[in-house]
Formats: C-alpha cells, sequence, structure tokens
C-alpha cells in the first residue's frame, strides 16, 4: 500500500516527472528549430525594415517627437515575440490535442496532478519565449541603416519583465488553447491576437495616447500593454513609460488571471 | 473465486453526467479484481464500461463511491494512484509529434525515470513487441496493428500492476486482434500484470478472460468465468429459426418439444434454447415449424450472448 507519501518525496517525484515533460516538448520543438527562428524573427524582421528602413526614405516616415520610430518600435516588438509565443508553442497544439486528436492522454496519466501538465505548458512557452526575446533584441543592430537608440538601461528591470511577461504569454496560450475548438483557430487570430496587437502600446508609447483618452484607459484591459511599457523602461527609458510598480503589479496580475483561468479551462477539458 | 489480493476495488460507484433527466451512466457498480486477473467488462456501446474505466483511472470524477487500484483512493490521491495504472484507450493516442521509440522514452521519462533506464526500457518494449525495425517511425506512419502494439507497450513502460484497456480490438483487423489477445495473455502469466479490459466482442471476453461482468445500463447483471456463466443459461444449444410469416403460437408449440428449454420470439422468427445433444430435436423444430414459412435456421453453442439475451431480452449490437 502506497498511500500516505512524504511531502518531500512527493515533489521530488513530481518535480522529475515535471522535467520529462519539459523535455518531450523541448524535443519535439527542437525537431522544428527553424520553425521555431522565423516565427520568432518574421515579424519584427518585416516591420523593422519597411517602418525604420523604407519609410525614412520613402517620405513616409512618422514623426516621433524627438526619437525615431524604430526606437519606440524595438521594445514593442520585443514585447510581441515574447507575449505570443505562447499562442504558437501552446495554444496551437494544445487546441489540437485537447479538441481532436486527444494526444495529450499520455502525459494526463503521468503520475502529477493534471494541473502540472497545465502548468508544464506555461513554463515551457516561457522558456521559447525568453529565448525568442534574446533573437529579437539584436535584430535592430544588426539590421543595417535603422537608427534606433536601444541600450540595456536597467538589467534587473529588463529580467523581470521578460520572465513575467513570458509567463503571463505562456498562460494566455494556456488559457486560449483550453477555450478554442481546432476549427475556430484562424478566428481565435482575428478576434484575439490582432486586438491584443494593435492594442498593446507596441507601436506607440503608452503616455501619447493622451491624445484618446478613452483609449488610453481601455487599452489598459490589454496585458501586452504593460510588457511593452516595461520593455520600454528597460530599454529605452528616455522615450517615457510607466511607473515600474504600475507594469510590474499589472503584469503579475495578468499571469495569474490567466494561470487561474487557464488551468481551470485545461482541467474542464480534461477531466468529466 | 477470486485468488490473490484484491488489486482493483469498485465500491458503490455511480456517475451521473450533468444533464438532468438523463439515466446515471454508472448506476451502483461493486467490483473486485484481484492480482494478476484477465478480467472482463461486457456490454453493448453506451453500457457505462467506459465511464467505469475512467474513473478507475482518474479521467472521470465519480458522483458517488470509490474505486481503490493498489489500496490508493484513485480521486483522493490521482497522481499516487497513477503509478500503478497503465491505460490503453479506445482511440489512437500515440504522440504524434514523436517517433515509435520515442513515445516509449518520454512515457518513462514522465514516471520519473533517468535517462538511461528509460532508454534501456523503450529500446527492450520495442524488441518484445516486434517494433525494433520501426524504432525512428514517426507515429502517422504507423499501421493500425503497430500502433495498437506501440499503445499497449507505452500503457506498460513504467511497469505498472493493472493494465487497463477500453475496447482495445475495435477497429482492428481479425490478425491484429489475434496477436493482441497473445499479448495480453502473455502479461498476464509471465509478468504478473492484472487486465481489466472493456469489449462489446463475445468471442473476445470469451477467450481471453478469467472473469467476465455483463454490464447494462450502468449496471452489473452477472459475474463469473465464462464458463460459469454459460452454464447458468442452462442449455448448450441456441436454434435460430427465421419465419417469412407470423410467429404466432409457435413459440409456446417449440416449448413444449422434449429437450427444450425455452422458446422466445424474435423480430425475425424464433430463438430456441435446448438442451445439448437432444436426440431428433432438429426434426422435430422443423416439423413444428411447417406451416409458418421456416425460411432459415441456425444451431449454435450456447455463448455469453446467449447470457446477455436471456438477461435482457438484448442483442449486444442493438
Amino acid at each position: 500500500m502506497i498511500e500516505g507519501v512524504e511531502p518531500a518525496q512527493r515533489i521530488r517525484r513530481y518535480a522529475s516527472s515535471l522535467y520529462g515533460l519539459l523535455l518531450r516538448d523541448l524535443r519535439v520543438q527542437l525537431r522544428d528549430g527553424a520553425g521555431f527562428v522565423l516565427r520568432a524573427i518574421m515579424n519584427p524582421l518585416f516591420f523593422l525594415f519597411i517602418f525604420a528602413f523604407v519609410f525614412p526614405r520613402t517620405g513616409q516616415g512618422f514623426s516621433g517627437g524627438g526619437t525615431t520610430f524604430a526606437t519606440i518600435l524595438v521594445p514593442g516588438l520585443v514585447g510581441v515575440a515574447i507575449f505570443f509565443q505562447g499562442v504558437a508553442a501552446v495554444a496551437l497544439p494544445l487546441a489540437m490535442e485537447l479538441g481532436g486528436t486527444r494526444e495529450i492522454e499520455d502525459r494526463l496519466m503521468a503520475p502529477v496532478p493534471v494541473a502540472l501538465v497545465a502548468i508544464e505548458k506555461i513554463l515551457f512557452s516561457a522558456m521559447l519565449s525568453v529565448i525568442s526575446a534574446a533573437m529579437v533584441f539584436p535584430l535592430a543592430w544588426l539590421l543595417p541603416g535603422i537608427p534606433v537608440e536601444v541600450t540595456v538601461a536597467n538589467w534587473p528591470l529588463l529580467a523581470a519583465v521578460v520572465l513575467l511577461g513570458s509567463l503571463a504569454g505562456g498562460a494566455l496560450g494556456l488559457f486560449l488553447g483550453t477555450s478554442v475548438r481546432p476549427r475556430q483557430i484562424g478566428l481565435m487570430f482575428s478576434l484575439v491576437v490582432i486586438p491584443i496587437t494593435f492594442l498593446g502600446c507596441v507601436y506607440y508609447p503608452w503616455a501619447r495616447l493622451d491624445a484618446v483618452p478613452w483609449l488610453q484607459w481601455a487599452v489598459l484591459l490589454d496585458p501586452l500593454v504593460y510588457v511593452s511599457e516595461g520593455l520600454r523602461a528597460a530599454l529605452t527609458p528616455e522615450v517615457g513609460h510607466m511607473p515600474a510598480p504600475a507594469f510590474l503589479g499589472a503584469i503579475g496580475l495578468s499571469l495569474v488571471v490567466l494561470t487561474w483561468a487557464g488551468v481551470r479551462g485545461f482541467l474542464r477539458r480534461t477531466i468529466s | 473465486m477470486t485468488q490473490g489480493q484484491p488489486v482493483i476495488q469498485i465500491r458503490g460507484l455511480v456517475k451521473h453526467y450533468g444533464r438532468p433527466g438523463q439515466p446515471n451512466a454508472v448506476d451502483g457498480i461493486e467490483l473486485t479484481i484481484a492480482e494478476g486477473e484477465l478480467f472482463g467488462l461486457l456490454g453493448p456501446n453506451g453500457a457505462g464500461k467506459t465511464t467505469t474505466v475512467g474513473v478507475a483511472t482518474t479521467r472521470v470524477l465519480p458522483t458517488a463511491g470509490t474505486v481503490l487500484v493498489g489500496g490508493v483512493d484513485v480521486q483522493r490521491d490521482p497522481a499516487t494512484a497513477k503509478r500503478s495504472i497503465g491505460v490503453v484507450t479506445q482511440f489512437n493516442t500515440l504522440d504524434r509529434s514523436c517517433t515509435a521509440y520515442e513515445n516509449l522514452y518520454f512515457h518513462c521519462r514522465f514516471f520519473g525515470w533517468g535517462s538511461r533506464p528509460s532508454r534501456e526500457r523503450a529500446e527492450q518494449l520495442l524488441e518484445d513487441f516486434r517494433l525494433t525495425d520501426r524504432a525512428r517511425t514517426m507515429v502517422p506512419e504507423l499501421s493500425g496493428g503497430m500502433a495498437q502494439r506501440l499503445q499497449v507497450a507505452r500503457a506498460i513502460a513504467h511497469r505498472p500492476s493493472v493494465l487497463f484497456l477500453d475496447e482495445p480490438t475495435a477497429g482492428l483487423d481479425p490478425q491484429s486482434r489475434i496477436a493482441l489477445w497473445e499479448i495480453l495473455a502473455e502479461l498476464r502469466d509471465h509478468q504478473g500484470i492484472t487486465v481489466l479490459l472493456t469489449t462489446h466482442y463475445i468471442e473476445e471476453a470469451d477467450r481471453l478472460c478469467d472473469r467476465v461482468a455483463i454490464i447494462d445500463h450502468g449496471r452489473i447483471l452477472v459475474c463469473d468465468s465464462p464458463a460459469a456463466l454459460k452454464r447458468r443459461v442452462g442449455a448448450g444449444t441456441v436454434v435460430e429459426l427465421q419465419l417469412g410469416g407470423q410467429a404466432d403460437g409457435l413459440p409456446k408449440r417449440l416449448a413444449g418439444l422434449p429437450g427444450v428449454r425455452s422458446a422466445e420470439p424474435t423480430l425475425a422468427g424464433v430463438r430456441v434454447l435446448a438442451d445439448d445433444q437432444a436426440e431428433g430435436l432438429l426434426p422435430r423444430i422443423v416439423e413444428a415449424a411447417a406451416g409458418h414459412h421456416l425460411r432459415d435456421l441456425s444451431v449454435t453453442e450456447t455463448s455469453l450472448e446467449t447470457v446477455f439475451i436471456t438477461l435482457t431480452g438484448r442483442d449486444l449490437r442493438d
């Protein structure tokens, strides 16, 4: 009879199972390494190329109030790369596995609470997010002819924002993956990813929205706003940004809420 | 009846799926399965077999009752219970993003095994299940029979004490079905694994299982060895008559013949249960049915199907 497993032993067991689950996801991702790299860099690459390289040469440049548009854009694009890794790495495969193939069954039978299988998805997604941030960040310097003024002004703040933002993105992916059916994936991009991106202070700092006050308040519902602003605070503080406690608190709050909703959705879809 | 330690204990199990007005999917099941048994849950689709296995494998929460697997309450401590449970689901749930080898290797890793033991176990299982030459094949490229063998190999990879299989041979070709039966008998005989399978194939329950519980509308009707269940019917032979006309008084007349235990009207004609080797039975039946446009007549041995019919008045496939 194995009832009454000691807490310490239990935690060790869970940790080693969790490690196994992460290894599986890593293996599957590595098989598609090129896909991962392309997914991370194509969006920022083309954004920077068109808006920061082509537009100034065609006279279509945006007025940046002293700073170049590229400088405003870089933290926002890093934010997008971080935040939507969860959608690609968690939501899409999860929607398929839960909705059609039921491939997740074997992982559900791993000797851990089912909620931990869901948490693993968030952790794995966050790992990928950190890697994509590291790939997108240098693009701005590597592309010739782009005038950016991006330096790491505050390393600990950068680490905190990237880490929290990556986890929140993973939690969003978990929530979406457990909420949508496979045939609704296209709709999810139109209804969720696009609004979050365009309202996420990616292409403009939040403070500038004071010109449209109702919008400035409305976008506060978008968790990406806080990731973009947080990255601005760490990378381009001269552009102006929200106070640190505000964006750190809000990212933390979205992480908690999305994790709760995601784990709840996962349990509902896997245990009847 | 049951030897050895009880490994699966199901007590007062009830499951109701939220929809009001619906009957209980499982309606008070009691079952004790001993170590090393190969046990079958036989019943038509929707009888509650899958739900019962679902609760026992921690995937369905019971409305009432308890299930212990290896002495652990599956609802109170599913994480610990899962260590002694292996599952083969009704549908192919192999990891399609992985190779055959990786399905086994990562399964062991999910159970906290180290890299080397996982690798060795995966290689051993590939060999045991004749899949070594498919080690690097991605799951979608495996044939149905191979995929099913791999599912069983994966389910026992962490050396569980109990293996649950839900309709394991549904949709398999006859050859693969027999191969799977051999594998399951081998697991019981040589590895001491307790096996609980659900099926709606009579032959599977009859030939493979040590004991069978016949289940219908969420309840167990009878539970015994296939031989004992068939003896209960009290008749060795089933004669099915297909008539072109009305049966009218025919069942009553047939029931009065010497050697006949009972005769019931069916959709197509009459079903006669008779003693084994009753002398001159068939000529007498044919003679009695003469005025009823007898079209066809088939004689079979009593099977678990007969048991189900005598208990429910319905066919297993209805």
